[in-house]
C-alpha cells in the first residue's frame, strides 16, 4: 500500500515530521508522548501505511486536539521596503469564544518545505493574520501556522514558497499622488498666470483688514503689541505661517514706532522670529528700533508658557495681542486674559478644537486656511495670490469628488469610497 | 548666498519627503527617519538656546533693575530649582525614577502647578461662555441653541430634566446628534480647508516662493 | 441694574463656578450616566476580545488633563485585568507612562484585584517613553523590538515574556490611544490606523473630542471616549466606578452654572436693548 500525503503536518519534538493531508492529528506538548517521539512516530507511521488512502482521521474533541487552521497562505507585503511576508489563514474550527481551552496560534518557518521550522511568532485566538517582519529578501520561506488547545497543537501544511522582496512604487498611493499633482499643477499654474499680470481676486478678511487698526490702536494708546506665534515648533507649517505673518506686523509696528513684544516657547521660533523682525525693521528704514530683546524665549512648557504670558499681559495690560500659529489648551487661557485686560485681539489658527475658544474671546479670528492665506493677502504679491487660487481648485475638485461621491454611494452603483484608501 | 542656502535645504527636504512618501525602495525608506533624527538633535540642543537665553533677559533684568525686575529673580530661581537637582541629584541618565529629587519635584511642583493651569479652563470657559453666547443674530441664536444642548446633554442631569420627552430626543440623544453631524460636517470642511492651506504652504516653502520666515519678502 | 449684568465682573462668574464644582464633591448624589454609541464601540470591542488578547494603551498625555483621561486609563485597565488582556503600555508623551505607572497603582489598590494584582511582565509591560511623535509609530508598525529596545524599567524589550511573539501591530489585538493633542489620537489615526490597519479606540479630552468625531464616521476609530463625561460612561460599562462618575455631579452642577449665566446674560441683553 502507497502512502500517500493527505493534508496535516506533525511534529514530536521536532524530530519526526510527516504530512497527512486531511488528518487531524495533534501532539501533547508536555506529554510524556513527546519522551517517545522517534517510537510513537514509528507507529503512527505504520497505521497510516496501513490505512487506505482517501481515508482522513475525524477530529475527535476527546482527544483534545484542536482542529489546524485552513488555507494558510504566505506572501510578500506589497508595496514596502522588503523583509516583510503576511501570513493569512482561516481560522480553526475550535477557535470560538466560548472555547476557553483555545490559546492561539504559533507561526513556523522554514527555508524547506519540510524540516527546519522554528517558530518565529504567535497570534492570539480570533487573529488569521502575522506579518514576518524578519525576512531576508530573496529567499524563500515555508510557513506553518500551528493551533494551539490547551497543551495540545494541531499544525498546517506548509504554505509557501514565498519571498520578500522591495517595491519602487507604492501602488497603494496612486491616489494621493493624483491628488498632489493635481493640487501642484494648478497651483504652479495660477502663480504662472499671476507672474504673467492677470488681476487675482481675493475674498475680504476682517481679520486681516483689522491688523492695521490694531496696530494703529496701540499707537495712538502708547503701549506695547503682543505677538504670539503658538507653541509648536519650526516644523510646524502653522508657526511657519504665524513667523511670516509677524514680519508683516513688525513692518508696521517699525513704522509706526510701536513697541512689540514676540515671546516664544520654542528656541528656533525664537531664532527665526528675530531673523524676521530684524530684517522688517531694516527694510522699513528703522535698524535702530531693533533690539534682540524684542524676541525672547520664555518656556518649551505648555502651561509655564501660558502663565508666563498672563502675567506679563496683566502687568503690561497690551493694546494688541496676536495670536497666530498653533495652539492648544492654552488658547483660551492666553485670549481671556487678553480680553480681561482690554486687548484688541486677532488670532489665527489651523487648530480646529482651539477655534471656538479664539472666536469667543477674540475681536477676529483667522479660520483656518486663512491662518496660511494672511501672507498672500497681507502682501498682495502675484505669485503668494496665484497659490491662493490654485488651493480654490483644489477646493472645487474636493466639492466635486464629494458630490460626485455622495450620488454614486447613495445610488450603490460603486463603492466610491474605495477609490480615496490611502495604504 | 545667507538666504538661498536655506532655500536649497527646503527645497531638497521637503522633495525628500514626498519622494520617500511613494517610494518604499531602499534608500528613500529610510529617508524619513534619518532626518526626522536630526531635526530632533537640532531641537535638543536648541533647548539651551533658549534656556540661556532666558537666564540673559532675567539676570539683564535684574542688573538694570528694570520694571518688574523681582518676577525676574523668581523666574532664575525655579530655572535652577529644576535644573540642579536634576542634573546633580537625581542619579544622572535615571533621573526620571521614581524617588529622585527631580521626580520629587516632578510630582509635588510641576504636575499641581501644570494642573492648576489648566484647571483654570473651566472658569474662562465660564465668562467667555457669558459673554460670546448672545442671541444677537439668527447664527449666534443657533450657536447658543447648540451649546445649551451639548452642555446639558453632556452631564446627567441634562436627561433627568428632559425624562419627560420620548426617547431619542432627550438632552443626551440631542447632544449625540450635534456632535455626530452638525458638528461633524464642520470640522470635516474645516480640516479640508486646513489641509489644502498646508499643502499650497508647503509648496510655496519648496518652491522658495515664500520666503519671508527667512527674513525676506 | 441689567447693564451692570452685561458687564459683570468675570470674577464673579469664577466664584459660582468654583462654588458649582467644589460643592458637589462633599454630595452624594446618584445619577444616571446614559452612554452614547460611541462609547459603547469601545466596550463592545473590548468585549469581543479573548483572554489572552493584547491591547496597547498609549498614555498621550500628561498631569494636567489626568482628571480627564485619567479615570478612563484606569476603567480600562481594571476591564483588560479582569478579563485576562495583555496590555502593553508605551507613551508617546514623556509623562505618559508615568500616568500609566500611577493608573497601575490605583488598580493594584482596588479591593478587586487583591488575591490577584496584575503582574508586571504577566498581565502587563510598560515600555516607556520614546521621542518622535508620529515617526515612533510608524516604527512600531516594522518593530516593536527596534522602536522600544528597552522597558520602562531598563530591560531589555527580548527579554520579556510578554514580548515573545510581538513584532508589529499585526500581533496587537486592539489600541487604546489616551490623547491630549499632539501627538495623539489623528497620529495614530493616521499611522496605526490608515496604514497599519491596526485597531484604534481613543479617549480625549473634552477639548480635543470634537476634532476626531469625523474618524469615528469614517470607520477609522472603533470608538471615542470624550472628557469626564466619556471616563464616567466607561466606568459604567465596565462596572468600576471612579472618579470619573464621582466628578459628573460637579460637572453637572458647574454646567448648569453656565447656563444660567448664558440666560441671564440674554435677558439682560434683551432688556437693555429694548431700552
Amino acid at each position: 500500500m502507497r502512502f500517500q500525503p493527505i493534508g496535516k503536518t506533525l511534529t514530536c519534538n521536532g524530530i519526526a515530521r510527516f504530512t497527512f493531508k486531511g488528518i487531524g492529528l495533534g501532539i501533547a506538548r508536555d506529554s510524556s508522548i513527546i519522551r517517545f517521539a522517534p517510537v510513537l512516530s514509528f507507529l503512527i507511521l505504520a497505521i497510516f501505511q496501513i490505512i487506505p488512502s482517501q481515508a482522513a482521521i475525524p477530529e475527535d474533541p476527546a482527544f483534545g486536539y484542536p482542529a489546524p487552521p485552513a488555507n494558510v497562505v504566505a506572501k510578500d507585503i506589497p508595496n514596502d521596503a522588503g523583509k516583510s511576508i503576511i501570513i493569512n489563514w482561516d481560522l480553526s474550527p475550535d477557535d470560538i469564544k466560548e472555547n476557553k481551552k483555545f490559546i492561539g496560534y504559533e507561526i513556523l518557518r522554514s527555508t524547506s518545505s519540510d524540516t527546519g521550522f522554528v517558530i518565529i511568532g504567535s497570534a492570539t485566538a480570533g487573529s488569521s493574520q502575522l506579518s514576518d517582519n524578519e525576512t531576508v529578501d530573496g529567499v524563500f520561506y515555508y510557513y506553518i501556522v500551528r493551533a494551539v488547545m490547551g497543551s495540545m497543537f494541531s499544525e498546517s501544511p506548509p504554505a509557501g514558497p514565498a519571498a520578500s522582496s522591495q517595491q519602487w512604487f507604492h501602488l497603494g498611493r496612486i491616489n494621493t499622488l493624483i491628488a498632489l499633482l493635481v493640487i501642484s499643477i494648478s497651483i504652479v499654474w495660477y502663480i504662472e498666470r499671476a507672474k504673467k499680470g492677470e488681476k487675482l481676486f481675493i475674498r475680504k478678511i476682517a481679520g486681516l483688514e483689522a491688523v492695521d487698526e490694531a496696530v494703529g490702536r496701540a499707537t495712538e494708546m502708547g503701549k506695547k503689541i503682543f505677538y504670539v506665534p503658538g507653541t509648536q515648533d519650526m516644523d510646524n507649517v502653522q508657526t511657519i505661517a504665524g513667523v511670516t505673518i509677524l514680519g508683516r506686523v513688525a513692518r508696521l509696528t517699525a513704522q509706526y514706532e510701536t513697541p512689540l513684544e514676540v515671546p516664544v516657547s520654542r528656541s528656533l521660533v525664537m531664532v527665526t522670529a528675530r531673523e524676521v523682525v530684524k530684517e522688517a525693521y531694516l527694510n522699513s528704514g528703522r535698524p535702530d528700533a531693533y533690539s534682540d530683546s524684542m524676541v525672547y524665549y520664555l518656556t518649551d512648557d505648555q502651561f509655564g508658557y501660558a502663565a508666563g504670558i498672563e502675567g506679563l499681559f496683566v502687568r503690561e495690560k497690551p493694546a494688541t495681542v496676536f495670536y497666530m500659529g498653533a495652539f492648544y489648551a492654552e488658547s483660551l487661557i492666553l485670549a481671556e486674559t487678553g480680553n480681561s485686560v482690554g486687548a484688541i485681539q486677532i488670532a489665527g489658527t489651523a487648530m480646529p478644537a482651539q477655534l471656538p475658544f479664539f472666536i469667543a474671546a477674540c475681536d477676529y479670528t483667522l479660520i483656518g486656511e486663512e491662518l496660511f492665506a494672511a501672507s498672500a493677502y497681507l502682501s498682495k504679491e502675484p505669485k503668494l495670490l496665484g497659490s491662493l487660487k490654485g488651493q480654490d481648485f483644489g477646493k472645487l475638485c474636493i466639492l466635486l469628488a464629494i458630490m460626485l461621491g455622495v450620488i454614486i454611494q447613495t445610488s450603490g452603483l460603486y463603492d466610491f469610497t474605495k477609490l480615496f484608501i490611502v495604504r | 548666498m545667507r538666504r538661498e542656502i536655506p532655500l536649497i535645504i527646503t527645497a531638497i527636504v521637503g522633495f525628500t519627503y514626498i519622494i520617500q512618501f511613494f517610494v518604499p525602495h531602499w534608500p528613500f525608506n529610510i529617508l524619513e527617519g534619518l532626518l526626522t533624527s536630526w531635526m530632533l538633535i537640532i531641537f535638543a540642543f536648541a533647548i539651551w538656546l533658549g534656556a540661556l537665553n532666558l537666564l540673559k533677559v532675567s539676570l539683564d533684568k535684574i542688573s538694570k533693575r528694570s520694571r518688574d525686575w523681582p518676577y525676574a529673580i523668581i523666574t532664575i530661581a525655579g530655572f535652577l530649582m529644576i535644573a540642579i537637582p536634576g542634573f546633580l541629584f537625581s542619579g544622572g541618565r535615571r533621573f526620571q525614577d521614581p524617588g529622585t529629587a527631580f521626580d520629587y519635584i516632578y510630582q509635588n511642583v510641576y504636575s499641581p502647578l501644570s494642573s492648576t493651569m489648566f484647571a483654570m479652563l473651566a472658569f474662562y470657559v465660564a465668562s467667555a461662555s457669558y459673554r460670546a453666547f448672545r442671541a444677537r443674530t439668527k447664527e449666534a441664536t443657533l450657536l447658543l441653541l447648540a451649546a445649551f444642548f451639548v452642555m446639558l446633554g453632556r452631564v446627567p442631569i441634562g436627561d433627568v430634566l428632559s425624562s419627560f420627552l420620548p426617547e431619542g430626543y432627550r438632552m443626551s440623544q440631542m447632544a449625540d446628534w450635534i456632535m455626530n453631524y452638525p458638528q461633524t460636517a464642520g470640522q470635516r470642511a474645516i480640516m479640508i480647508g486646513i489641509a489644502l492651506g498646508i499643502v499650497s504652504t508647503s509648496l510655496r516653502l519648496i518652491l522658495g516662493i515664500e520666503r519671508s520666515h527667512l527674513g525676506g519678502e | 441694574m441689567f447693564d451692570k449684568l452685561l458687564k459683570i465682573d468675570r470674577r464673579i462668574i469664577f466664584i459660582f463656578v468654583a462654588l458649582a464644582l467644589i460643592v458637589p464633591m462633599f454630595l452624594t448624589i446618584t445619577q444616571h450616566i446614559s452612554v452614547s454609541p460611541e462609547v459603547q464601540i469601545i466596550y463592545d470591542t473590548l468585549k469581543g476580545l479573548q483572554p489572552g488578547s493584547k491591547v496597547l494603551m498609549a498614555f498621550d498625555y500628561d498631569p494636567p488633563s489626568a482628571p480627564e483621561l485619567q479615570p478612563m486609563a484606569v476603567a480600562i485597565l481594571k476591564y483588560c485585568f479582569k478579563n485576562n488582556l495583555k496590555v502593553y503600555i508605551i507613551g508617546l508623551w514623556p509623562q505618559g507612562p508615568m500616568q500609566a505607572n500611577m493608573a497601575i497603582d490605583n488598580v493594584i489598590s482596588d479591593p478587586t484585584f487583591k488575591d490577584n494584582p496584575p503582574i508586571y511582565d504577566k498581565d502587563y509591560v510598560n515600555l516607556g517613553f520614546m521621542s518622535g511623535n508620529e515617526l515612533v509609530i510608524q516604527g512600531m508598525g516594522s518593530s516593536f523590538l527596534h522602536t522600544f529596545p528597552r522597558d520602562y524599567l531598563g530591560k531589555p524589550t527580548h527579554q520579556l515574556e510578554m514580548m515573545k511573539g510581538v513584532n508589529n501591530f499585526s500581533n496587537i489585538d486592539f489600541i487604546v490611544n489616551l490623547s491630549a493633542g499632539y501627538p495623539g489620537t489623528v497620529e495614530w489615526v493616521l499611522f496605526a490606523v490608515d496604514r497599519f490597519h491596526a485597531k484604534l479606540a481613543a479617549g480625549n479630552t473634552a477639548v480635543q473630542a470634537p476634532q476626531v468625531y469625523p474618524y469615528v464616521h469614517a470607520g477609522q476609530l472603533s470608538g471615542l471616549a470624550g472628557g469626564l463625561k466619556g471616563a464616567a460612561e466607561l466606568e459604567k460599562l465596565v462596572g468600576f466606578y471612579g472618579k470619573g462618575t464621582k466628578f459628573m455631579l460637579s460637572q453637572s452642577f458647574a454646567h448648569m452654572i453656565v447656563i444660567v449665566f448664558i440666560i441671564v446674560g440674554n435677558a439682560a441683553y434683551f432688556i437693555t436693548r429694548k431700552k
